[in-house]
């Protein structure tokens, strides 16, 4: 039987970025918090070894142990969904942190037309832009009332960068920090887009361009350039994740316990409330039930569905008769792009996760779309993250996969090629969904999340559209062969793409068409929240966090407003 | 070049055939293959330990294979998808079938951290991995299937042919055209191909890329504190490789 303890005022399931801000505001204003982690302890001095590329980024170190939990996956509603056994397409994060750990640290703001897309679109290309099939819908909230949020969780981050791009959203404030080194390659970049008429800028960054203290009071350290960021942890401190920031703020105010290789199985519900989650200790195997005042997912996006699902709270979407919510909205990303081959060698194995330059110019609708069969864009970059060696093997068109020739090719380019890519938006489409699998179990006996998705259309459109651009950029900069992205096929699960998946717990202004209210609260249950990427209606064509961020201080808000007078928020 | 021959720069490997023999060049690497004693090796060892240490690195011993021959036909594999050339050292001569032999003995061979609970179905290409078989299973039966390959084709050893004749047969593994049991042969192709990089270019403390070989011929210089004061330099910054195992020596 499990064992039911003390109750708290808040508990948070998952202990990551949205974990530690709703942990951080809520302990600071004098609620009693729990965080329930699935995984492990970790932190800075942990990443001493870090700079082993087979270690954390081919045998994925920090991520999520498959063995105990993973999702099964089909293209389409005929097809047999099977579990996803190895990790490939999106890189799930576990222990302390999160994929908050191991993360580029690239922060964006999402566009202002991104909060309102159905409205903004059908005002200036009519209703029948997209067809029917695609589940656009507002956000429920603006970019001005989501201002504020963004504001703070840049500040928390120390986000660097500069104010140059003309197509973002008005800003209350200037970066915390200055923007990183523009680099030789860099520069490469902004030449050849200056001379095509676009307007770079430096990309807004999580990897520091100096020590900077945070407004509660941590210290977080000036990027080395070292190149191992993405699937790696800082060993100096230098890029801003939750453990370095948000956790220990929590920390310091005596409310927050944190319970690692808690693993919660179940939202327990009673009536039109919560009464509290009940989770599985990894080790000793026992059963605990966490009473508390208000229970919020804050794990990955995956997860919060799957919890909310297996608790049968909320109604699952059904793609055949296009009722429920829960599940709705899946989306994912498109990444077009360019490589381009040069003669002469460049400093490609240094930089940053964050480290690039980009252009808007092709991204939301900051340009015309009566002419093209797709909304939406993609943000443009050449990031420098650092290439090593063994996923670095880059050869051009035409040479043989293994050999003599493969190897002659592979190292000449190595440090001789550069990619201009883009993160292309994704549409919502009622074929994309995510719903409990029938066949296949996690080490707890849970049923796993089944994700049925495929690109559509659009994708396909804004994909071609943007390779253009891309190849357009790298022949600009000079190189010497430019090998266009391959169009779009089916979506895959196997090679690396993005974890960049979005959707499943959308908000919205109305319960009839999503799962949570502009505070990130349960439509169906007032004391439950569900916060991070799954709230988007849609995904944008930029990397999730910084808009993850501002949703989770809002939801924090939203949280401590409750905890004073309970009922909905809206 | 025809289609078959485009290489991996292209997403759909898996889905192209592969590389005509013909294309690749030849060449006699068998000689070394027995054992790890040679003339060359042993400098390197040398050059490795400053001269402090004779013969072969500790690393050199086996884990997981339990014989000579299995482990021969693995090396020769390896070194046919890595070679020895100008640039530098092949895949034997970075110690990658010992950077396989030692993967395969641990979490990577037993495929620990992956989800292989039942019923195991075939499915289509874009749903990834579905076999029960282990790494440690596929690399077993994959080197007895390139055993009896080479004794149908050629009436020798995998590890006794002409490099042309090796590439034959790795070439029909990664096309798909050798039958396998619960895997296919162009799996296992990949798999191989893909350990052998790894073997190259991962740090020296996994048993591979004996004396940063692989990182030299690439000039990846593994381990580094700090780029900060180089990054905004114009020019090609060479510099020599350092490992994790640098770290220790401080420590000490």
């Amino acid at each position: 039987m499990a064992k039911t303890l003390e109750k708290v005022d808040v508990v948070t399931v998952g202990v990551g970025w949205t974990g530690g801000i709703i942990a951080a505001e809520c302990a600071k204003a004098g609620l009693k918090v729990v965080g329930l982690e699935r995984g492990k302890e970790r932190g800075t001095a942990d990443f001493q070894q870090v700079h082993d590329e087979y270690r954390y980024a081919i045998r994925y170190e920090l991520m999520q142990d498959l063995s105990k939990e993973t999702i099964t996956f089909r293209n389409n509603r005929k097809q047999e969904a099977l579990p996803m056994r190895q990790m490939g397409s999106f890189l799930l994060g576990e222990n302390l942190g999160g994929s908050g750990t191991h993360w580029n640290g690239q922060t964006w703001r999402f566009l202002p037309y991104d909060f309102e897309i159905k409205s903004m679109t059908e005002k200036k290309y009519g209703a029948n832009k997209l067809s029917g099939d695609y589940s656009l819908q507002d956000w429920g909230i603006t970019y001005e009332e989501l201002e504020p949020y963004f504001d703070k969780f840049e500040k928390t981050a120390g986000i660097s960068g500069e104010v140059k791009n003309p197509f973002e959203g008005k800003r209350a404030n200037q970066y915390p920090t200055p923007p990183m080194i523009k680099t030789p390659l860099l520069q490469k970049f902004e030449k050849a887009t200056t001379n095509l008429g676009y307007t770079p800028f430096m990309l807004p960054s999580a990897n520091l361009s100096e020590p900077y203290k945070n407004p509660d009071g941590e210290q977080i350290n000036a990027c080395q350039y070292c190149g191992f960021c993405e699937r790696f942890g800082c060993e100096y401190g230098a890029k801003t994740s939750p453990e370095i920031t948000v956790v220990p703020t929590a920390k310091k105010t005596g409310n927050y316990e944190i319970r690692f290789q808690a693993n919660v199985v179940e939202i327990l519900k009673d009536g039109n409330k919560v009464t509290g989650v009940k989770y599985v200790d990894r080790i000793s195997g026992e059963e605990f039930i966490q009473p508390a005042e208000a229970v919020v997912l804050t794990s990955y996006v995956l997860n919060n569905a799957k919890l909310l699902m297996v608790s049968k709270i909320g109604e699952q979407y059904d793609p055949a008769t296009g009722r429920g919510t829960l599940g709705k909205n899946y989306c994912y990303q498109i990444l077009p792009g360019a490589t381009g081959f040069f003669d002469e060698q460049m400093n490609v194995f240094m930089g940053a996760g964050s480290l690039g330059m980009s252009i808007d110019d092709w991204n939301g609708d900051n340009f015309d779309h009566s002419k093209v069969d797709f909304i939406h864009g993609a943000n443009i970059s050449l990031t420098q993250t650092g290439t090593r060696p063994i996923l670095s093997n880059p050869v051009p068109p035409d040479t043989p996969a293994w050999g003599a020739d493969f190897k002659k090719a592979s190292i000449h380019n190595y440090t001789r090629t550069l990619g201009v890519g883009g993160q292309g938006a994704s549409m919502p489409h009622k074929e994309n969904y995510m719903s409990l699998d029938s066949a296949y179990k996690d080490a707890y006996g849970v049923p796993l999340l089944k994700l049925t998705y495929n690109f559509t259309d659009q994708d396909r459109a804004l994909h071609m559209f943007i390779t253009k651009k891309a190849e357009e950029v790298m022949k600009e900069m000079g190189a010497k062969t430019v090998v266009p992205g391959n169009p779009l096929t089916d979506y895959d699960i196997v090679p690396y793409q993005t974890t960049h998946n979005t959707g499943g717990t959308i908000m919205g202004a109305s319960p009839e068409n999503s799962v949570v209210n502009n505070y990130l609260q349960h439509w169906n249950a007032e004391n439950l929240f569900a916060v991070g990427a799954g709230n988007f209606a849609h995904n944008s064509g930029y990397n999730p966090t910084g808009t993850v961020g501002a949703l989770a201080y809002r939801c924090a808000e939203g949280v401590i407003k409750y905890s004073k007078n309970g009922g909905s928020l809206v | 070049m025809s289609d078959n021959e485009k290489g991996l720069s292209r997403r759909g490997f898996l889905k192209t055939t592969g590389i005509a023999a013909g294309a690749l060049v030849g060449g006699g690497l068998i000689g070394g293959l027995v054992g790890y004693n040679t003339k060359d090796n042993k400098q390197i060892s040398n050059e490795m330990t400053n001269g402090e240490q004779h013969g072969a690195p500790s690393s050199r011993a086996r884990m997981f294979f339990t014989n000579d021959k299995d482990f021969m036909i693995l090396s020769a594999a390896t070194e046919r998808i890595f070679p020895k050339d100008d640039l530098g050292p092949g895949a034997i001569e970075l110690d990658v079938p010992y950077f396989i032999d030692h993967q395969l003995a641990g979490n990577y061979g037993s495929n620990a951290r992956e989800y292989m609970q039942g019923p195991f179905k075939a499915g289509q290409s874009t749903q990834g991995y579905q076999s029960r078989l282990t790494r440690a299973e596929i690399f077993q039966q994959g080197i007895t299937k390139i055993e009896s390959e080479s004794q149908s084709r050629f009436k020798k050893g995998f590890s006794d042919l002409e490099n042309a004749q090796m590439d034959e047969i790795l070439t029909v593994f990664q096309k798909d055209e050798v039958a396998m049991t619960a895997v296919s042969s162009g799996f296992f192709f990949k798999l191989l191909r893909q350990a052998t990089l790894e073997g190259a270019y991962s740090d020296p403390l996994y048993s591979g890329n004996n004396n940063m070989g692989g990182w030299r011929m690439k000039e990846f210089p593994g381990h580094q504190g700090s780029y900060a004061q180089v990054i905004d330099k114009e020019g090609f910054q060479k510099i020599e490789p350092k490992s994790l195992s640098s770290m220790q020596n401080m420590q000490h």
